[in-house]
């Protein structure tokens, strides 16, 4: 026992340091390719610190969204913006002065901090235990951490989604493009070229998107009893749709995935769940209390708990494919209309 | 103590880090990449204050006692995916910088905004002709 | 003579685990001595998958009957369809980009593998 507290503090301090390695190399770095690559590497390892720490259902939607999703949604953005950092003029001591002081106060409050680890810490004395040992007998799950997301705190993980909602209606207005019909040809002619230069890719790739799918799956109805959810499994589901658009184009995926759709079903996500909260309203309970969707209280919980996840999939799967489609069509529309941005950033410089 | 208050520590560190690329880099995608170290200190505070000595994942298995308060879990893990739905409404807002300014250098974006009305006017202008591109498109 | 067979089994599962751990090691060696991009990436891919592989033997010893196993399993074979892939890819978008192998005369090329990987991602 006391090896093992050992051998885990040394992995925490280890992980630890390494994050703050790549932080600093972040702030060095002027190529702003290797700083996306690093802060993905980041969130690798801060998924890494999640699981050392028990939360493995932090860590799980860490992975999907720190190393996946985030870094190629930058990757894409700086194929748009230029890749390199212009040095700035003014030196930045009143910026460091900040900083120092800042996190001179900051660690002059941890000391009044509990230690990493204290059983009697005042966080795991209110509500937790509650959580912990009712938990069982209340909502019949074993994950607690489902538990108190979609049941104890569907309210609040309601207020979530409709962010993640809105935050895709924000790309939507913000970047999407009215495009002319792709001909056939054109998108035969680039998909032959990808073809013959992407070969093992795409054959690999086609073999692993069903079983990526499938997983995603998994993850959503798994996660009653073990790590998973709605969250994780909606960004799995769309970093497949999303590998399909990087080999094989955005025009044929377009023809696969049909954007109206897409954005019906985010929307549809977030009102199922909303439509969860009225029925139980309507059958005397409070808002998102699930004992009264079915006459057994478990059963109950059990069903409400099952579909909320599932409109929690749906609509962060939905928004992350939204967002992405939005991203590469700007980039297309970009290339297309090339001549002119550039005729046009020609001019601002001109002035 | 070392021990006992080292992640808190390094929870500061990279806070200020953080806190450090916003103010001082002007490059926009760069702050962009600050915020997320500055939210995932966040994260590992939180995470680090729900360890318990000897606890496990809060998953019920039969025979264990001691697990990991849940209750951080559940915030943390709503707020990693709110926080990249927020990072893409911001990288999407620095994507229509770049077509309107041709620049995401925040120095050169002031500069062009504090130039006399002419150069105002033709923004304005120029914003209107990718306007009426993606209309006639 | 169960109590032997567990024996044989944790001290078998030990040297996997321990083989995969050295080559885990020898690859990160691998990428800070080697030359050039393409060795290094040698290093890294075969030593890695292999590494991989002998950790998760390693892992399915240590509780051969369960579910664990089967899990352990899948994730194997999606390493060892993922990782190989991944190689080919990485090296092909440096040769893409003009990144030459380094040859004895042009000692002086290896400064830039790091920066080359993109182009064909974005």
């Amino acid at each position: 026992m006391k090896r093992g507290e050992l051998i885990e503090s040394l992995i925490n301090i280890v992980l630890l340091s390494l994050l703050v390695g790549i932080a600093i190399a972040i702030v060095c770095m002027k190529d702003l390719f290797a700083v996306v690559m690093l802060a993905g590497i980041y969130g690798l390892i801060s998924a890494s610190f999640f699981v050392v720490m028990d939360a493995v259902d932090v860590a799980f939607t860490e992975a999907s969204v720190g190393a996946g999703i985030s870094t190629l949604l930058m990757l894409v953005v700086i194929t748009m913006t230029g890749r390199t950092e212009h040095p700035t003029r003014h030196k930045p001591l009143l910026a460091i002065f900040v900083v120092v002081v800042t996190g001179g106060l900051l660690i002059y409050g941890t000391f009044d901090m509990p230690y990493l680890g204290a059983i009697d810490a005042p966080i795991h004395t209110h509500v937790a235990p509650r959580y912990i040992n009712e938990s069982m007998q209340e909502v019949g799950v074993p994950n607690i951490v489902t538990a108190v997301l979609a049941s104890y705190r569907a309210f609040d993980t309601f207020g979530e989604v409709v962010v993640i909602f809105t935050a895709g209606i924000g790309v939507l207005a913000l970047l999407s493009v009215v495009r002319r019909r792709d001909e056939d040809s054109v998108i035969d002619s680039i998909n032959d070229s990808m073809h013959e230069q992407h070969l093992i890719l795409r054959i690999v790739s086609k073999m692993m998107i069903p079983f990526i799918m499938l997983f995603a799956l998994y993850v959503q109805f798994h996660g009653d009893y073990g790590p998973g959810g709605g969250f994780q499994a909606g960004v799995i589901f769309a970093s497949a749709i999303i590998l399909y658009v990087l080999l094989f184009g955005l025009s044929t995926a377009r023809k696969v995935i049909n954007q109206t759709l897409i954005q019906l079903i985010a929307a549809f996500g977030v009102l199922f769940y909303g439509c969860v909260g009225l029925v139980s309203l309507l059958n005397g309970g409070n808002f998102f209390d699930y004992n009264v969707l079915s006459s057994d209280p478990i059963a109950g919980q059990h069903l409400g708990i099952l579909l909320i996840e599932w409109g929690v999939g749906c609509t962060v799967a939905s928004v992350m494919i939204i967002i992405f489609f939005n991203f590469a069509g700007r980039k297309e529309f970009q290339q297309r209309n090339g001549n002119l941005i550039d005729n046009i950033s020609k001019k601002n410089k001109g002035i | 103590m070392i021990m006992g208050l080292f992640n808190d520590w390094v929870v500061v560190v990279l806070m200020m880090i953080g806190l450090y690329i916003i103010i001082a880099h002007g490059n926009l995608i760069k702050k962009i990449v600050g915020l997320t170290i500055f939210q995932t200190s966040v994260f590992i505070f939180y995470i680090s204050m729900a360890k318990i000595d000897g606890g496990t994942a809060p998953i019920l298995v039969d025979g264990v006692t001691q697990y990991s308060n849940p209750l951080p879990h559940v915030l943390i893990l709503t707020a990693i995916v709110v926080g990249i739905a927020t990072t893409a409404v911001a990288l999407a807002l620095i994507v229509r910088i770049k077509e309107a300014y041709g620049t995401i250098e925040e120095e050169e974006i002031q500069e062009q905004d504090s130039q006399h009305k002419d150069s105002h006017k033709l923004n304005i202008h120029n914003s209107s002709e990718i306007n009426r591109d993606k209309k006639e498109c | 003579m169960i109590f032997d067979l567990d024996i044989i089994r944790e001290l078998i599962s030990a040297l996997f685990l321990f083989m995969g751990s050295f080559l885990c090691i020898s690859g990160g060696v691998g990428i800070l001595r080697f030359p050039d991009f393409y060795t290094r990436m040698h290093a890294v891919g075969v030593t890695d998958t292999l590494a991989a592989a002998m950790i998760l033997i390693g892992l399915m010893l240590q509780n051969p009957d369960g579910l664990v196993v089967i899990k352990l399993s899948l994730i194997l074979l999606m390493t060892l369809f993922i990782n190989p892939t991944a190689s080919h890819a990485l090296a092909k978008a440096a040769f893409h980009n003009g990144l030459m192998p380094l040859i004895e005369k042009n000692k002086k090329n290896n400064s830039l593998p790091d920066k080359k990987q993109e182009s064909e991602k974005g």
